[in-house]
């Protein structure tokens, strides 16, 4: 018998509030997270800072509600929990400071949540380039404020991060942007739609306007990065802007093109993956409550397809009614009762992703960079060795990474799968083909001593 | 090289930790990540790669690897992802570990 009826992977705003919707339907949930504390990234330290640090606004402090939910008897909760493989059952094996366990329920829930999407350019691996997210994190989980730091490329996060360093008195030194004007044009065509998503549009424009009355320069439709360690350590960050090169110098860049679905833990699980070419990601297959093709498993969140908070926490939701409807305690029509709220507060937060996937899309440089750069970060394999490997007769992923072990350091591809595919379907021009890469236990790294530890038990398991 | 930190920190409020970065004793906020600790104190590499390359956290969220670091003798130690403890002791760490220690051996 399992001492949980549900296991929850992710304590971002998904799982965190799946933990409460089950445990108040009377679930006893494990909820397992591998950050110290509750939050995901959106919400980080949320419980801690609460309202404290002003600057990062209105929305992140809410999410404490969130984090004060789990004061639940039935919801227990394990932080620094690296889960790293996922067996039918469902059985979920993870690892805390040095040892591993195996935690079994009826249902799992995976909300894991995004990354954001690599952007590769030539310097990206240079000491003073991270990402936006990055230094977002730093300022909710220490109070660290970048220093006159350059933020570039797009997505809504970049004008987020501007404004909370502007309202914290850190204002970036300038914005440099790769969406065209062309690109606004063209995703007008869906702002009739982003209506239902009227609060967040004009959270956004704000946080345009504030980042003009601060005077902070933007370059908008930028193209060919470029950055270079000059005196200090400083970053030479140099771009293409009507037709004229331009360079800042700046201790810190902060680059960004939107996130993308972690997925190497629901790959590994054996879900079956789409791609999703508006967001050019690939993501899992997921029914309304978001229920997989595996039994047992759901996935919600934005590791089930990019959505944001709102959306996270409305499929949080769903996905726990779900659950309680599959284990007997609710019926049919309780579910769809009790799943009203929930769906529209979905439907309403997505109407927006359309204008944002339009408006803000990644340029095709950060797919197909040049020879010079550096694709794969743990293994140092430029994009030119990439090309040459097609070159040599490397037609997919899997034959790309054992030829030039692209994918095989510790990130296990998780910085360098995206770039591979997007250089393998410009040289093969055939994008829709390629398969998502495999992803395999351990999905995160772990000392071989623990796999050794926890051999005998696996195997009277099995 | 004395790299000054890309950050302002706020002055500490709460406990503080003494750690050690090379031998070099370093104060942190009780409740920082590692990494977090070690961009606040310098601005400098804190692993280099096989081929000499310097590099820093990138994604401080456990996704990037570039925040490798030795701790208490365990390398491959993920610095973003581990909180401060008094009296740790870490290390840069250049070039790959070998199998037999820690993280990044599977
Ligand atoms: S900074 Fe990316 S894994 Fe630690």
């Amino acid at each position: 018998m399992s001492e949980v009826d549900l296991i929850i992977v992710g304590a971002g705003p998904a799982g965190m509030s799946a933990a409460a919707t089950a445990a108040h339907g009377g679930l006893r949930v494990l909820l397992l997270d591998e950050q110290p504390r509750a939050g995901g990234q959106i919400f980080r330290n949320v419980g801690e800072n609460r309202a404290t640090r002003g600057w990062l606004g209105k929305d992140y402090a809410s999410g404490a509600r969130f984090v004060d939910a789990l004061a639940h008897p039935q919801i227990a909760t394990q932080f620094g929990a690296t889960v790293w493989r996922i067996e039918p059952g469902p059985r979920v094996v993870w690892s805390q400071d040095g040892v591993s366990h195996v935690s079994d329920a009826p249902h799992v829930l995976l909300a894991g949540g995004a990354q954001e999407r690599p952007v590769p350019f030539p310097g990206w691996t240079l000491p003073g380039v991270m990402t936006a997210g990055a230094a977002q994190i730093l300022m909710k989980s220490s109070g660290m404020l970048p220093k006159d730091a350059v933020l570039a490329g797009s997505g809504p996060l970049l004008y987020l991060v501007a404004a909370q360093m502007i309202d914290a008195g850190c204002p970036p030194k300038a914005l440099v942007e790769t969406q065209t004007l062309g690109m606004m044009a063209k995703a007008l065509q869906h702002l009739p739609r982003a209506v239902f998503g009227l609060p967040t549009l004009l959270k956004g424009l704000g946080l345009i306007r504030k980042i003009r009355a601060a005077g902070v320069p933007r370059f908008t439709g930028a193209t060919q990065f470029e950055a270079r360690a000059v005196d200090n350590a400083d970053i030479a960050f140099s771009f293409s802007h009507k037709g004229r090169r331009h360079s800042l110098t700046s201790p810190l860049l902060l680059t960004h093109q939107g996130v993308i679905p972690s997925t190497h833990m629901s790959r590994a699980a054996g879900i079956k993956h789409v791609w999703n070419a508006t967001q050019q990601a690939f993501e899992p297959v997921t029914d309304a409550w978001g229920a997989t093709n595996v039994p047992g498993l759901h996935v919600a969140g934005d590791g089930a397809g990019i959505g944001g908070a709102e959306t996270a926490a409305a499929s949080g939701k769903l996905a726990a009614i779900n659950v309680l409807h599959e284990l007997g305690r609710i019926s049919a029509d309780q579910r769809g009762q009790r799943a009203a709220a929930a769906k529209g507060a979905k439907f309403r937060s997505r109407a927006i992703r359309p204008f944002l996937d339009a408006a803000y899309a990644p340029p095709a440089e950060f797919f197909a960079p040049n020879d010079a750069t550096i694709v794969c970060r743990c293994e140092e394999i430029t994009a030119g060795a990439i090309r040459q490997g097609i070159a040599e007769g490397a037609s997919g992923p899997r034959q790309v990474k054992t030829s030039l072990r692209t994918g095989m350091g510790p990130c296990q591809g998780r910085m360098c799968d995206a770039t591979v595919r997007g250089i393998l379907s410009a040289v093969t021009g055939n994008a829709a083909d390629i398969a998502p890469p495999r992803a395999r236990s351990p999905i995160k790294p772990i000392m071989l001593g623990e796999l050794a530890a926890m051999a005998p038990d696996q195997e009277e398991m099995a | 090289m004395n790299i000054a930190s890309r950050f302002q920190t706020q002055p500490e409020e709460g406990p503080l930790v003494q750690i050690t970065v090379d031998g070099t004793p370093v104060t942190a906020a009780a409740n920082m990540t590692l990494a977090a600790a070690l961009l606040a104190h310098s601005g400098e590499a804190s692993r280099q790669t096989m081929s000499g390359a310097g590099r820093t956290a990138f994604c401080m969220m456990g996704v990037c690897f570039d925040c490798l670091v030795d701790v208490d003798g365990t390398p491959n130690t993920q610095a973003c992802m581990t909180i401060v403890r008094d009296g740790m002791v870490v290390k840069r760490q250049s070039g790959l570990r070998g199998l037999g220690g820690g993280r990044g051996d599977v």
